[in-house]
């Protein structure tokens, strides 16, 4: 009973946001009891000297708030979130290791398994259509060989990294910058609801926080927290991504990336982090091995087998790239007619070996 | 003495007649016009009076009546000029009243006397025709638009004289005889053709097969890459017009006054591509006294919407209804009108605000850029498109021309009009001329598909999602496209063909996972 109590005052101090998990952390072990922390007087919380002035003249006003917060606390099980926090023993083991570790987890749905490997998987949100095959095909096959894919459920790289873990029949955890009954971006609301059901939506911000600009960079130590290790596979040279590999790295998590053309952008923080002493991923087997999980079966990324395809398929397939290219220039390239270059691209697309990437526009797919 | 004179005025497109009474007697002197007529056509007194001084009739001092019928309908315009001045010369008891019985008259005056072009002789004249007159007297300079009409005897004023001059003596009337040459715009004459597009191979077939079927199409692009020089290219490919067509759509023009100077009847379809900060109203027609808009302007051709997205939603979304009925009814508190709209809507768009995506090395719009920019586009109008074709990034071979020759306008035609006919052919009699315009049941039975087409679609359908709409939509294009290749039932070759041109709508507009 006297944790329920304990619980209910550190969501209290959880919902203030100008008080950060360190402070808290502080907090707590300098008076031992988030009642105290309440109850306590200001010039005894003046000479502990923890906070700076403003924040004691914050907390002060916050006091006046602790009824709302208790009644908003009795209803977060109605909203079906469970409010975890370090004083709880299901609360992640992987998370306690880092230094500014949240004091509070809301969680929608379950909390990554301790003795399970985690992997998260970062990158940018305006990637190309190559790098969100690789994310998805990355997040596949890490999650059929039970590891849990971490991410920020952000459009580009995020979205793909969650959807192929849901492809693969795994866990898969959202981490959010927001309060976890939002789902943002909206437009990822169908994987929000399938992630409910196999794996979890967790945030350190309390329910109904807007996303904010500052929220992200903080909630990419907790992706880097929960994993074992870190993959980036698409990012800027200045990016969130590196930010979550850097984080990772504090955090003592290997870092992998995923190499890249030199010239292109998109790839510049990759290779950079290659260049810094990061692991190279060239397939999932790689991390798979570091993580010490046994593949099940060979897992190199690779064009798919053209055997069973027709001679002038194959010679479409031929023409095409990873990268997505206009059908002007496969004509060009093939030399067949409209009517039938499309035909046969239709039946490639229908059986896999080919993605579109706009209307016009093919690429190859890859394959494990 | 009383002395009737038939007009005809203007509603929407269309003449109706209007029979212009004068009465002169004894009474204070003065000059009544009455039967609802706007201010310009009240102001008609002074032009009659001097124009009538200044042709050497001085009007004795006596009470002249006019009256306009039917008096319960508004008069707009300058055309009932000469009606009434021929009407009070007669009152007066000028020349034979034996010219008047089966004549209209049509036209404007000036103060010296001389009589100037109205708009919309095209639908005055067919409205007199209609009614019965074998004869009408026009402007001039309107003299080819009334040869156009046929069936009809045209006389041609220059100024009053010369009209009091013919009512004195009927027998000087000569009416006048054009060849139908002169008066219809040369189709020939083309400033631009097809051959001057470089490259760009999916973009002119898919502009094909939109002509051929007269299926809407929307073109993607980046910017350059020549989207609005082939849209504009578009009516050099469509059928050429019927005669039925050239004066529907000449009618419209004659209305607007924007037929071409010297020249009747237009004979290249035509192309409008407004710009995008228009009005509804503009587009769509209004007015108090309802006029046609661009819509209607574009009918039986091309309206061409370049920069898509940027252009008013309300202006937009007011074409959804007119795209399927091929005809817009604009109803004012001064009665409703009726225009054609018969168009083919081509419509051009970047695929995001800097227009590179989907290629990112170029692009730096965040994927909520790109969402709001596409989203401008309602759904529901882009499901009155058909075609969805990408074009692809110019290169410097493409610039330069270097490539084989391109095929003319002229060529490609031929293949249009074959489809045509073939489309013609099957719909004989069931009032649509064109596979865009099928009902589902016509779908049903001119789209049937074999067992492995059937097969293919059906798998297409399932990994695509597509809507039942874009169903009939791929099985409509099918159709044009076996049309185009002269083949009786839809192969599997165009079917994946009318596939591809269809799921950039689940692809850009599609809910993303």
């Amino acid at each position: 009973m006297a944790k329920e109590r304990e619980k209910e005052y550190l969501y209290w101090l959880c919902s203030l946001l100008n008080l950060g998990a360190v402070s808290i952390r502080r907090l707590y072990e300098h008076f031992q009891s988030f009642e105290v922390i309440y109850n306590i007087e200001d010039n005894e919380m003046e000479s502990a000297g923890i906070l700076n002035r403003s924040q004691r003249k914050a907390l002060a006003q916050w006091r006046g708030q602790l009824d709302v917060c208790r009644q908003a606390y009795e209803r977060l099980s109605e909203e079906k979130v469970r409010f975890v926090t370090p004083l709880d023993d299901d609360y992640p083991k992987r998370l306690l290791e880092i230094y500014d570790y949240p004091m509070g987890l809301f969680v929608k749905g379950r909390l990554p398994k301790e003795d399970l490997p985690s992997v998260a998987i970062v990158g940018a949100r305006g990637c190309s259509a190559y790098g969100e095959t690789l994310a998805e095909e990355f997040g596949r096959a890490l999650a059929e060989s039970q590891v849990q894919i971490i991410s920020g459920l952000a459009v580009g790289i995020d979205g793909a990294a969650h959807k192929g873990a849901l492809k693969g029949k795994g866990n898969t955890f959202g981490i959010l910058g927001c309060g976890v009954d939002i789902c943002y971006p909206a437009q990822h609301y169908s994987l929000y609801s399938a992630m409910e059901q196999s794996g979890g939506i967790l945030s350190e911000f309390p329910l109904k926080t807007r996303p904010r600009a500052m929220h992200f960079p903080m909630r990419n130590r907790i992706i880097s927290g929960l994993a074992d290790a870190v993959l980036v596979v698409e990012a800027k040279e200045r990016s969130g991504s590196l930010i979550t590999a850097e984080l990772g790295l504090e955090q003592g998590r290997e870092i992998f990336a995923v190499p890249g053309r030199i010239t292109d952008h998109l790839n510049r923080g990759c290779n950079l982090l290659l260049q810094q002493g990061a692991h190279m991923a060239i397939s999932p087997r790689d991390i798979l091995e570091y993580l010490g999980v046994k593949c099940r079966k060979e897992l190199i990324l690779h064009e798919k087998n053209v055997n069973g395809l027709a001679k002038k398929e194959k010679m479409v397939y031929s023409c095409l790239d990873f990268k997505p290219k206009h059908l002007d220039d496969i004509l060009e390239g093939c030399g067949l007619g409209i009517s039938e270059c499309i035909g046969i691209l239709l039946e490639l697309e229908l059986g896999g070996y080919v993605f579109r990437s706009a209307n016009h526009y093919y690429g190859k797919n890859c394959e494990m | 003495m009383f002395s009737k004179v038939y007009s005809a005025g203007l509603q929407g497109i269309d003449g109706y007649p209007v029979q212009v009474e004068a009465d002169v007697g004894n009474g204070l002197p003065g000059f009544h016009m009455v039967g609802y007529l706007a201010s310009e056509v009240r102001e008609a007194e002074e032009r009659v009076k001097t124009a009538l001084k200044n042709s050497g009739f001085s009007m004795l001092p006596k009470k002249v009546t006019v009256n306009l019928s039917p008096a319960d309908v508004r008069k707009d315009g300058t055309a009932f000029d000469l009606p009434m001045a021929v009407a009070v010369l007669t009152a007066y008891g000028v020349g034979e009243p034996s010219v008047l019985e089966d004549s209209a008259f049509i036209g404007e005056l000036g103060l010296d006397g001389r009589v100037k072009p109205v708009r919309g002789v095209l639908s005055l004249v067919t409205a007199m025709r209609d009614t019965g007159k074998n004869r009408c007297f026009l402007p001039k300079e309107n003299i080819p638009e009334g040869m156009a009409v046929g069936q009809i005897q045209i006389v041609g004023i220059e100024n009053m004289g010369q009209m009091i001059e013919l009512l004195k003596n009927p027998n000087k009337i000569v009416s006048e005889s054009l060849s139908c040459r002169s008066f219809l715009e040369d189709p020939e004459k083309e400033e631009a053709d097809f051959s001057e597009v470089n490259g760009q191979r999916l973009v002119r077939r898919a502009t094909e097969i939109a002509a051929a079927g007269r299926h809407n199409i929307l073109y993607l692009g980046p910017p350059g890459s020549g989207k609005s020089m082939v849209a504009r290219r578009l009516p050099t490919i469509m059928s050429s017009m019927s005669p039925k067509e050239q004066l529907e759509v000449s009618k419209v023009y004659s209305v607007c006054g924007m037929l071409p100077p010297g020249k009747a009847l237009l004979g290249k379809r035509p192309f409008r591509a407004p710009h995008h900060t228009i009005s509804p109203q503009a587009m769509a027609g209004g007015g108090r006294y309802p006029k046609p808009g661009e819509l209607s302007l574009a009918s039986r051709g091309v309206l061409f919407l370049d920069e898509f997205p940027e252009f008013r939603r309300e202006a937009l979304e007011i074409l959804r209804q007119p795209l399927e009925e091929q005809k817009i009814t604009i109803s004012r508190v001064h009665g409703s009108c009726v225009f054609p709209a018969g168009v083919l809507l081509a419509a051009a768009m970047n695929p995001c605000p800097c227009g590179f995506y989907p290629d990112r090395s170029r692009c730096s719009c965040n994927e909520q850029q790109v969402r709001r920019y596409l989203g401008k586009i309602s759904r529901p109008l882009l499901e009155r498109i058909d075609i969805c074709v990408e074009t692809s990034p110019v290169t410097f071979q493409d610039i330069r021309g270097q490539k084989e020759d391109n095929e003319p306008s002229v060529r490609i035609r031929q293949r249009v009009e074959q489809a045509g006919e073939i489309q013609k052919k099957r719909f004989e009699g069931s009032g649509i001329f064109f596979n865009s315009e099928m009902g589902s049941r016509q779908v049903r039975q001119y789209c049937v598909l074999g067992s492995t087409e059937d097969d293919l679609l059906q798998r297409a359908y399932q990994t695509k999602r597509l809507s039942a709409r874009g169903y009939h939509k791929i099985l409509k294009v099918a159709r044009t496209i076996a049309d185009l290749d002269g083949s009786d039932c839809i192969g599997k070759k165009h079917l994946s063909e009318a596939i591809s041109y269809r799921d950039l709508e689940e692809k850009y507009w599609g809910n993303g996972v």
